[in-house]
């Protein structure tokens, strides 16, 4: 994926210096420049490469919500361990999930205590394991936005369509323009731009990003992974700013259309209708998560057991996950980072995620 | 005496009764929890499993321990253990029985020992093929030659609830040269940093083939496991004098090993990244599954401090080496900044931190 558009050192020396000008060139008019990485993927890829150091200092790069693991709620989180401890339960997860702490413990720590917990690289382990063990119910985590969603959507036609009768998936998915929308028309967030998630977009195309210019006249652009994309894309971005002309551009081209990939689009059309969600940190969101439509509601875990929704206990705590998801801080401004929260004693979810912004500030930026 | 009674007993009932692995000559399919035991059973085993690989005199007294008459000539006596736990236990490039020579023969081979004699502890699952014991055996006999090393103890343990599985312990002594002298402390500023090759294919192998086996993914990489004896190739880079410390990087990947030899340090390690070799294969196993090759294990790389002098001879000597072929300078001790840092194709720096727990498979 990322390797396949790798350029040369001094290409990218060159790249880099191209950028700076630009943002010197921007910067005649305005006090600086923020823009916000709005995936997981390029916060970590941005901190592997070196750029925040590498970059002009009056251009900010600020993270987004883009980070699953991060913006699940911690009731969610409890639920999933409750349901490890049912007998004859096994979850099946995506490692990230592994850490998150819940009210009471990580998924990890249910783990050692005996709960059967798995984890796999697809959904479909999950459904290899329930046909292989059909006394034993699996439900798999369904975390993760656009780009995970249709695998699970796949995954759920083909037990249907194999009637697995032991498999089921906890939807917890979000989508990710809903939460654009928020920050976009949120007073108190100062972000001139967004570089966008390439991979959710290889999914959902260019069109859902329309708003963000027509409503909010923001410049957008969907890039890469590689040090080369990103920093084009910001040279995108920052041309988009000094000419005031807001638009969607692509920078990822090798991988995202303007339509997205409609067999995606239709599958998950197909299995899921969005409803409200939670967003840890952020609040209730309006038409930004997924459930199972009439026909695949029996594959919901929270249908099959039962599930209360747990209400967070609220424990009161320093943590400013929120505001970093939000752009409004950078992790270090946070009292807990790097004291008493840190990877291997995470208090809030973006220093759990490998992609959260707080995990990476951590290991890239100290 | 009992055998033979029971062979002609069979003799007189239909063959049909009995199912196809007791009819004839009773050859056994399955590793069962007679096998540890202590009886007859775990004797056959021994007999015609491990003596056919391993035989030699010192192992063929089937005695509690082997008496080593060997005399180190006044060097040190260099003594290692590791236990080898890899799943799956066949992967590209290699399998368990590679690992479990190889991994405690580098073990020795970074203090600057010559690796002479191996202990093998199986720990193995009820229900595992005969056939595939016989496989990691085979791979370790060949191993063993390869690396010149006799295996002269052993133990045997199976256990119950385990669905085949094999574990192995292996238990290292060697011989150095009197007057050796490695260590961190050594370091000083200025010294090169030399790796004898690509990072991460161990790993790398490993994961892909892991998803292989669960039907996740099935990629066509090309891709090996690094997995490889260094011993002769260490022995002749001491030869060229200057060397201030040596280590595999295996679990954790370089950027672990650096950093352990910094902890204590007022220095910092620079590697540039341009001078890293990550194949293709490996970064896209890599980008797949959200991994750092600088954190991915190693099991047929040394890296080592060397003095800035010798670090041309150094590699020129490891480049004789098939496992060497590729040995490069990726970085120099500096004085400041201190900790491990890497930089960048952009020119700037990244901190290389140790690891906080294990790598994590992300979601997207």
């Amino acid at each position: 994926m990322r390797s396949s558009a790798r350029i040369g050192a001094q290409e990218l020396r060159q790249a880099l210096a191209l950028v700076n000008e630009k943002v010197e060139e921007v910067c005649r008019k305005r006090p600086d420049v923020n823009l916000m990485e709005v995936c997981g993927t390029h916060t970590m890829a941005i901190g592997s490469f070196g750029l925040r150091s590498a970059l002009h200092p009056r251009l900010r790069l600020r993270s987004g919500p883009g980070c699953p693991v991060c913006v699940t709620t911690q009731s969610e989180i409890d639920r999933a361990i409750r349901l490890a401890f049912f007998k004859g339960v096994t979850v099946v997860t995506f490692g990230d999930m592994m850490r998150v702490p819940g009210a009471a413990g990580s998924l990890a720590e249910a783990q050692a205590e005996g709960a059967d917990v798995r984890v796999v690289y697809s959904p479909r382990d999950g459904l290899e394991m329930a046909q292989q063990a059909p006394g034993q119910e699996f439900v798999f985590l369904g975390v993760g936005f656009e780009t995970t969603a249709p695998a699970v959507a796949a995954t759920v036609v083909e037990a249907k369509a194999r009637r697995v009768k032991n498999f089921s998936v906890l939807p917890m998915f979000k989508l990710i323009p809903p939460a654009l929308a928020v920050i976009a028309s949120s007073r108190r967030i100062n972000v001139d731009g967004f570089i966008l998630p390439g991979h959710v977009s290889t999914i959902i195309g260019a069109r859902p990003y329309r708003f963000l210019v027509t409503r909010y006249r923001l410049p957008c652009c969907i890039t890469g992974f590689e040090a080369g994309d990103i920093l084009a894309g910001i040279f995108i971005l920052l041309e988009q700013i000094a000419r005031g002309v807001p638009a969607v551009a692509i920078q990822y081209r090798r991988s995202v259309r303007q339509e997205g990939n409609p067999m995606a689009k239709r599958l998950m059309a197909r299995v899921f209708k969005k409803v409200d969600a939670e967003w840890r940190g952020i609040g209730r969101i309006r038409a930004s998560g997924l459930r199972f439509k009439k026909g695949y509601e029996s594959f919901d875990a929270s249908r099959r057991f039962g599930l209360p929704v747990l209400k967070g206990k609220g424990k009161p705590s320093a943590c400013r996950c929120g505001e970093v998801m939000l752009g409004l801080i950078l992790p270090p401004e946070c009292r807990l980072f790097g004291r008493s929260c840190t990877p291997a004693q995470p208090v809030g979810p973006c220093m759990v995620s490998s992609e959260g912004a707080c995990a990476a500030y951590y290991k890239y930026e100290r | 005496m009992r055998g033979k009674r029971l062979q002609r007993r069979t003799a007189w009932v239909p063959a049909e009764v009995y199912p196809p692995s007791f009819r004839g000559e009773r050859k056994e399919k399955k590793i069962v929890l007679g096998h540890g035991a202590g009886g007859m059973k775990m004797h056959r085993l021994i007999e015609r499993v491990f003596l056919k690989y391993f035989g030699n005199p010192l192992l063929e007294r089937l005695e509690d321990g082997a008496i080593l008459n060997f005399n180190p000539g006044g060097g040190e006596l260099c003594f290692t253990t590791d236990s080898y736990v890899v799943k799956p236990l066949f992967f590209p490039g290699g399998d368990i029985g590679k690992l479990a020579v190889c991994g405690t023969v580098n073990d020795l081979a970074v203090l600057g020992a010559v690796p002479g004699y191996l202990s093998l502890s199986f720990i193995l699952g009820a229900g595992l093929e005969m056939a595939v014991l016989e496989r990691i055996c085979a791979t370790i006999a060949r191993m063993k030659e390869k690396a010149g090393v006799e295996i002269v103890t052993g133990d045997t343990k199976v256990i119950e609830g385990a669905g085949g599985e094999v574990y192995i312990n292996t238990t290292g002594i060697g011989v150095r040269r009197p007057g050796t002298k490695l260590g961190a402390e050594l370091i000083r500023a200025g010294d090169m940093i030399v790796i004898n090759g690509g990072i991460g294919e161990h790993e790398a192998a490993i994961a892909i083939s892991r998803g292989a086996d669960s039907g996740g993914y099935r990629l066509k990489s090309g891709l090996k496991s690094d997995c490889a004896a260094l011993h002769r190739m260490i022995q002749a880079v001491l030869e060229c004098g200057g060397v201030r410390v040596i280590r595999d990087p295996t679990r954790g990947g370089l950027a672990t090993t650096l950093n352990e030899w910094c902890r204590f340090s007022e220095l910092g390690l620079l590697i540039a990244e341009e001078r890293l070799l990550v194949s293709r294969a490996v970064q896209g196993v890599a980008d797949l599954l959200g991994l750092d090759p600088l954190y991915m294990a190693n099991e047929g790389k040394v890296v080592m401090v060397v003095a800035p002098e010798r670090a041309e001879t150094i590699v020129k000597t490891m480049q004789r080496f098939a496992e060497g072929r590729k040995a490069r300078v990726i970085g120099e001790v500096v004085r400041e900044p201190k900790g491990v840092w890497l930089k960048t194709r952009l020119g700037s720096l990244r901190r290389l931190l140790m690891l906080e727990g294990e790598q994590l498979p992300r979601i997207c």
